[in-house]
């Protein structure tokens, strides 16, 4: 059943961060090494230990204004995860040049039924204050909570299409509507591997023949009280309250790493057929040449395990028929959270040996937080612009890296042939992924 | 060219905790539709459902300190996964690689402890500003909550939880499409084999949403049975009177093997996965397409990949025996999965079982897709079809065979299961006997 043979490509990129949206705002801010991480607006942060985001101002993106007209009322039932992953797919399908029902009144570039969607999402936490202001209709007056009354009168007082709204697969069903794509769809939730592994099965859907294209990759939204306690849990934040200088925060692979800062933000890829890109006139931005996935086998679904990565990176040189030496660039997480960076570091140097010191890294994290379903989508945005741009951003962290090229300097032109992009996510998902530059 | 076989089965149901037991309720036309004890529902609109009993998590680990405190949909995986691995004897074959033995999950978010954020968010409410006060919502947080419980709430935490039991390294996923998520997840680590991937992969789906504002968030939404009466005849798949569908819980596993790897360890394949279809409705996130275009869209690709045409009968018989139906109960998911199957099927629609094992132990959601393929691989074992219970009232409308109140001798080679996601994401399996 599996065309084996048929090559992959990314052919369009939509990245939204606390930036912006579209990969441009992002890539420039990575070139002048400007981070976007700073103290919380959104709400007032003091109660936690950790008071940092990457965060897109409110009023800089408004879903309303990218959605067909038929689909502004829905829009009401979109949570921000939501709102991300719709505007990462907008851009992703402009940057394309393709046609799609959101996009244009005329023929789409890729017929609906062979136009799938596969799109990472995470634990979407519910907004507080809708939640909240539902539930103190049935405060007692002692200050306890009726549940007597919740289920009688005070639930009533929710939004009837409230589940709705935080359904994990609401952010593909969201944009299989928007863009009409009626081919195969899926909601990865595995945390900050979730992108990659979206990615990863639309390019296995396209291959067994059952699509030739699809919107892939992730989003997520952690900038709510919920979702920021819930990071909080895993002892992986780093500590501010946003004063000081913020493009130190994060620290990949630093002795003195102090944690992880929250973002909101996603990318959206389309991956395509090499055949349907190049039938249609598309300009593939690089090749998907290999994957592996694996699973840690560490004591700790927090924990991360160098074998799983250096297993998944083994898997991913057999299938794009490359040796380690080819590769150019690495995109780790390198999320600054001192035992996963190790991991990633040990399971890289197996692989590498002592050339792992001289290969650049890209990381993403120091500029727009960890965006958890949405950072692999991100990192890849990246690595696929890195090859268009033949240029290295600069790097945000730490002054010193021991064993890995990850402290902070400057960017660079670079002749880059295959990138690397590797995550190793919370609950133990691997994937690596090699990209290469696209045939010329 | 690659085949990929099951050997390995197991559930955790409302109806019981092992095949032969639920499958033997199944038959007997049982409901396990019962008065909900989790907590107090008696104020609710929806006062009852399908809920998982008589089981104990830590009976089915080899050491229950390696998993620290797992949430329900957890601990129901890690049930259903020791009766599927105990099957294939995989536990048992020394020369398993790990690398090449996967995981696919269709998988719930953990329970959410709703006496506790009920009064963490009533606490925090400021009444001057009509909000939160959210420093204040932190500290009765950091106060309150159980953090690992937090942590436990990751849908991909049930996938944590079965690989670190067996030791599974290979690829692994989680993905949760709602109502379809483990039909998909059966179908996609079937892709993960088909491509080579890995050899074995033990796959399906765990959920739980019995809990008040999993009940809170269906009641509105006016998707559940407010049945006034006896809750065993709550749940009515495709009768007239249908009005919602009633929750239930659990899980399905499977252990899935290209064929060869079966054969060379010596396994006993119970049934061969020949078909999966997917597809997005691309509709409305709150409707169905009215023509059900999705469905009959994953219907026919699961059966194009299995190789058979619809239309085609062969000595004068459908090639599909049985039809297990989404059947949720809901007017419009019945309705639609009826119009769907005459759309494939043609002339012959009427000529196939159809029956939905929910009017006997509820809707496990993300579970559902998994724990329904299973009983049509034990209807291809057994010969028996099981019933569409309640049904005394049929549908004019839908005019189908759906194997209504009792079950029904049969010889059963060829199986098709239905999952309809929330939002329009579509998953139709087939499965077929083994023969070489």
């Amino acid at each position: 059943m599996p065309n084996e043979l048929e090559q992959v490509v990314i052919s369009g990129v939509g990245v939204m961060s606390c930036f912006g949206s579209g990969i441009d705002p992002l890539w420039e801010a990575m070139l002048e090494g400007r981070t976007g991480l700073k103290r919380i607006e959104r709400f007032d942060p003091s109660g936690f230990t950790s008071q940092v985001a990457g965060e897109l101002a409110e009023d800089a993106f408004k879903v309303r204004k990218i959605v067909p007209k038929s689909h502004r009322k829905a829009t009401k039932v979109m949570c921000r995860d939501t709102e991300l992953a719709v505007g990462a797919a907008a851009e992703a399908v402009l940057s394309a040049g393709l046609k799609t029902a959101g996009t244009s009144v005329e023929v789409p570039t890729i017929p609906a039924n062979r136009f799938g969607c596969h799109i990472g999402a995470g634990l979407i936490s519910a907004e507080v204050n809708e939640l909240a202001a539902a539930l103190v209709t049935s405060k007692k007056e002692d200050g306890t909570f009726d549940l007597a009354h919740w289920g009688s009168e005070g639930m009533q007082n929710l939004t009837p299409l409230w589940l709705l709204k935080y359904l994990p697969n609401m952010l593909a069903c969201h944009v299989t509507i928007v863009h009409d794509c009626q081919g195969p769809s899926n909601a990865i939730t595995c945390c900050e591997a979730a992108s990659a592994l979206s990615i990863a099965e639309s390019r296995r859907v396209i291959q067994r023949g059952d699509a030739d294209a699809c919107l892939s990759g992730g989003a997520e939204d952690r900038i709510n009280p919920l979702a920021l306690y819930r990071q909080h849990c895993t002892g992986r934040l780093a500590n501010s309250d946003g004063s000081g200088d913020m493009s130190s925060l994060v620290q990949p692979f630093s002795d003195s790493a102090t944690g992880t800062i929250i973002g909101e933000g996603g990318g959206i890829m389309i991956v395509e057929s090499a055949e349907s890109c190049k039938a249609r006139g598309g300009s593939p931005w690089c090749t998907i040449k290999g994957i592996g996935c694996r699973q840690s086998f560490a004591d700790s679904p927090l924990d991360a395990d160098s074998q799983a990565i250096t297993s998944s990176i083994t898997r991913a040189l057999e299938e794009a028929n490359c040796n380690a030496d080819e590769i150019d660039v690495i995109v780790p997480l390198g999320s600054g959270v001192k035992q996963v960076d190790s991991a990633e570091r040990e399971g890289l140097h197996a692989i590498f040996k002592e050339r792992l010191d001289s290969i650049p890294t890209i990381t993403t994290i120091p500029y727009t937080g960890n965006c958890m379903a949405g950072n692999g989508g991100i990192s890849i945005g990246v690595a696929a612009k890195a090859l268009q741009e033949q240029k290295l951003p600069a790097r945000l962290g730490a002054e010193q890296t021991t064993g890995i090229d990850a402290c902070a300097c400057r960017s660079k032109e670079m002749n880059i042939h295959n990138i690397l992009c590797i995550t190793a996510g919370e609950g133990g998902q691997c994937v690596a992924i090699i990209l290469g530059r696209a045939a010329s | 060219m690659t085949r990929v076989v099951v050997t390995g089965m197991g559930w955790i149901t409302p109806l019981g905790n092992d095949l032969d037991s639920v499958w033997k309720r199944l038959c007997n036309s049982e409901s396990a539709i019962a008065t909900i004890d989790r907590f107090d529902a008696s104020s609710f609109p929806t006062k009852f459902a399908g809920q998982v009993r008589d089981f104990n998590w830590q009976q089915y680990v080899s050491d229950a300190s390696l998993h620290h405190s797992p949430a329900m949909n957890s601990q129901f995986a890690l049930g259903a996964a020791k009766q599927a691995w105990a099957q294939s004897g995989l536990g048992n074959f020394e020369q398993l690689n790990f690398e090449r033995a996967g995981i696919y999950m269709g998988a719930g978010e953990g329970v959410l402890d709703f006496s506790a954020h009920s009064m963490i968010d009533t606490h925090s409410w400021d009444v001057k500003d009509d909000k939160v006060d959210p420093v204040a919502w932190a500290k009765f947080a950091q106060d309150s909550l159980d953090e690992w419980g937090e942590v436990e709430q990751e849908p991909n935490m049930p996938l944590w939880h079965v690989a670190k039991e067996y030791g599974l390294r290979g690829p692994a996923f989680n993905c949760l499409t709602a109502c379809a998520a483990s039909t998909q997840a059966i179908g996609e680590a079937t892709s993960v084999l088909l491509h080579g991937d890995a050899d074995v992969m033990l796959t399906g789906g765990t959920h739980t949403m019995l809990h008040a504002l999993g009940i809170t968030g269906f009641n509105r939404l006016t998707a559940l049975s407010t049945f006034e009466g006896d809750p065993k005849k709550a749940s009515k798949p495709f009768s007239k009177d249908r009005g919602g569908f009633v929750m239930g819980e659990g899980s399905g596993m499977l252990v899935l093997e290209t064929l060869e790897h079966a054969l060379a360890r010596g396994a006993t394949p119970l049934a061969e996965i020949v078909g999966f279809g997917s597809s997005a409705d691309a509709y409305r996130i709150t409707d169905l397409h009215p023509e059900g275009r999705g469905p009959a869209a994953a219907i026919e690709g699961a059966l194009a990949q299995a190789g058979i045409d619809p239309k085609k009968t062969i000595n004068g018989k459908p090639q599909i025996d049985y039809i297990s139906a989404h059947g949720t109960s809901t007017q419009e998911n019945d309705s639609i999965e009826t119009m769907a199957i005459k759309k494939v099927f043609g002339d012959y629609a009427k000529e196939v079982p159809v029956s939905s094992i929910k009017s006997m132990m509820g809707h496990l959601i993300a579970a559902a897709g998994s724990v329904e393929l299973i009983t049509c691989i034990m209807s291809i074992q057994t010969g028996m079809l099981v019933p569409t219970i309640n049904l005394d009232n049929p549908d004019p409308e839908l005019d189908l065979d759906y194997v209504p109140n009792v079950a029904r001798k049969s010889e059963v080679n060829c199986c098709l299961s239905n999952s309809f996601g929330f939002g329009g994401q579509n998953n139709t399996l087939v499965v077929k006997r083994f023969a070489d």
